[in-house]
């Protein structure tokens, strides 16, 4: 569940949620989270792909700028991104973790 | 296009997948959808139940409404349920509460991914057991107990609303909070057993009224299955779905593999395929041509001119159909009073159709356990007799009340 996240900020890095699988549909795709038990739906195709791909952008920004939109479009698509961020189909990518999961060993 | 519109063209996958387990069951409720008593001996086995969760985890279906029956009847149920959460499929399922024992409610409250749901038709005993049998309340409120005891998250407490509960509201939600559970509840549908009694038992109008504005007030903690979008023609549209989903996002599974339109349309009509054909479920959903003429655009027929069309879409489509009214017409339940006139309209020789699937035990003999199954009392004449097929056993055989 999230309850604390922080606000979006479109020059931040994220990723789709681990707990969030995505199904194609014809309108776009329906998001389940199996973590809070939720469907939510992505209504475009652009924006499956831009929550598909999050996490291969150095920030939000720049994974919107790159799903072809045109320009006006991409504000929206920002908003809808933040909504996503409160829902937990998405969430941030501390970089700085994720860089280094592979090789750093857990202390307790 | 709106995402609703999109709904009405169908999914890939359905959202809502209801899927019975087993037509055995310990009670005899009178409204049964299923009507549901003794096993089927052609029921899914073991095997062919973890291939349809296999496959269902391949269509992506995220989770399943388990029913019955009584789901929890079946000797594999609790094998099922794990394989199911163990392959990304969960599972709500639907119970009168027999065999939640303190024990097993400890598991479940251990088990991520299952939700559990009691049914209850009345928020008293006597009103409960009228329509569910005798012993059925205390059934369910000891698991309710034995669930709140175990630590159990918010079970769901599912209740079909009739003429006698529905000034019970209250008392139900008060029920609901005292086992830190969720209230739910939905519309009684004359499927079934449902049709001998919802002449007698459907909420009359100026009850609709009252379980509408109970829900504008109360709806946002309350879950209804979507099953009232018919009252949103009052007014505001409940939060939910409204539209009818069968065979676009809704569908069941039935015991023997059989897949409807809905769980509410167990009729031949209503028969998309089977689980056990080539191609399996998958093959159902996609390509059935019953589904298929679900997912083209519906006429409205004689409810297109109301203005309300577009929020009631013209009401539930098992509804109709078991009363006898044409499907593109107005809900028997329609709130503008059209269905009621429908209704006495119809023709004294109109053929009301009747599911060939009944698995209704015969007048109830005293089980093994020593406990005589329930008796409908005065809400319906007794089934008729048949002679006791070999599959007749008692799904309680083995089991200890405790």
């Amino acid at each position: 569940m999230v309850s604390t996240s922080p606000a979006f900020d479109p020059d931040l890095p994220y990723r789709r949620s681990p707990s969030v699988a995505l199904r194609p549909e014809p309108f776009g795709a329906l998001v389940y989270h199996f973590g809070t038990r939720a469907l939510s739906f992505l209504k475009t195709p652009e924006l499956v792909e831009v929550v598909r791909d999050l996490d291969r952008y150095p920030c939000a920004r720049a994974a919107v700028e790159a799903a072809g939109l045109a320009p006006e479009r991409r504000p929206a698509y920002l908003r809808a991104l933040a909504g996503l961020l409160a829902n937990g189909t998405i969430e941030p990518t501390r970089s700085d973790t994720a860089r280094n999961d592979a090789d750093t060993e857990e202390r307790a | 296009m709106k995402l609703t519109e999109h709904f009405q063209h169908g999914l890939n996958s359905p959202i809502c997948l209801t899927w019975e387990l087993t037509y055995a069951c310990n009670l005899a409720c009178v409204h049964c959808l299923s009507s549901s008593g003794r096993r089927d001996p052609r029921e899914l086995s073991t095997g062919e139940c973890k291939t349809v969760v296999d496959e269902l985890r391949r269509m992506q279906v995220f989770y399943v409404n388990i029913g019955g029956g009584e789901p929890t009847v079946r000797d594999d149920f609790w094998e099922l349920l794990d394989y199911a959460i163990a392959h990304d499929v969960g599972v709500k399922f639907s119970t009168n509460g027999i065999r939640l024992d303190p024990a097993r409610a400890r598991r479940l409250a251990a088990t991520d991914y299952v939700d559990v749901q009691i049914s209850l038709d009345g928020a008293t005993a006597k009103i409960n057991d009228a329509v569910r049998g005798p012993g059925s309340y205390d059934t369910a409120l000891r698991a309710l107990a034995n669930l709140a005891d175990a630590g159990f998250a918010r079970p769901k407490i599912s209740v079909v609303m009739t003429r006698h509960n529905v000034n019970q509201l209250d008392e139900f939600k008060a029920i609901a909070e005292r086992y830190r559970a969720q209230l739910r509840i939905t519309r009684l549908r004359p499927s079934g057993r449902g049709a001998d009694v919802w002449d007698e038992l459907h909420p009359l109008p100026e009850q609709q009224r009252q379980m509408y504005d109970w829900l504008v007030a109360h709806g946002d903690d309350v879950l209804t299955g979507d099953s009232f979008f018919h009252l949103s023609a009052y007014g505001s549209a409940l939060p939910g779905l409204n539209l009818c989903g069968a065979g676009r996002v809704v569908c069941l599974i039935d015991p023997v593999g059989d897949v409807y339109a809905c769980p509410f349309a167990i009729h031949q009509d209503f028969l998309a395929g089977n689980v056990r054909s080539p191609g399996g479920f998958e093959h159902v959903w996609r390509n059935s041509e019953l589904f298929a003429s679900l997912r083209r655009p519906q006429t409205g027929g004689a409810c297109r001119s109301c203005g309300h069309y577009d929020s009631c879409q013209g009401g539930c489509m098992a509804a109709k159909f078991f009363t006898g009214l044409p499907l593109d017409g107005p809900d028997p339940e329609c709130v503008r009073g059209f269905g009621e006139r429908a209704l006495s309209a119809r023709p004294t020789d109109v053929l009301i159709p009747r599911s060939r699937v009944d698995h209704g035990r015969p007048a109830a003999p005293a089980s093994r356990t020593g406990r005589r199954a329930p008796v409908p009392v005065s809400l319906t004449a007794p089934p008729p007799s048949r002679p006791r097929p070999a599959c007749d056993e008692n799904p309680l055989v083995g089991l200890t009340p405790r």
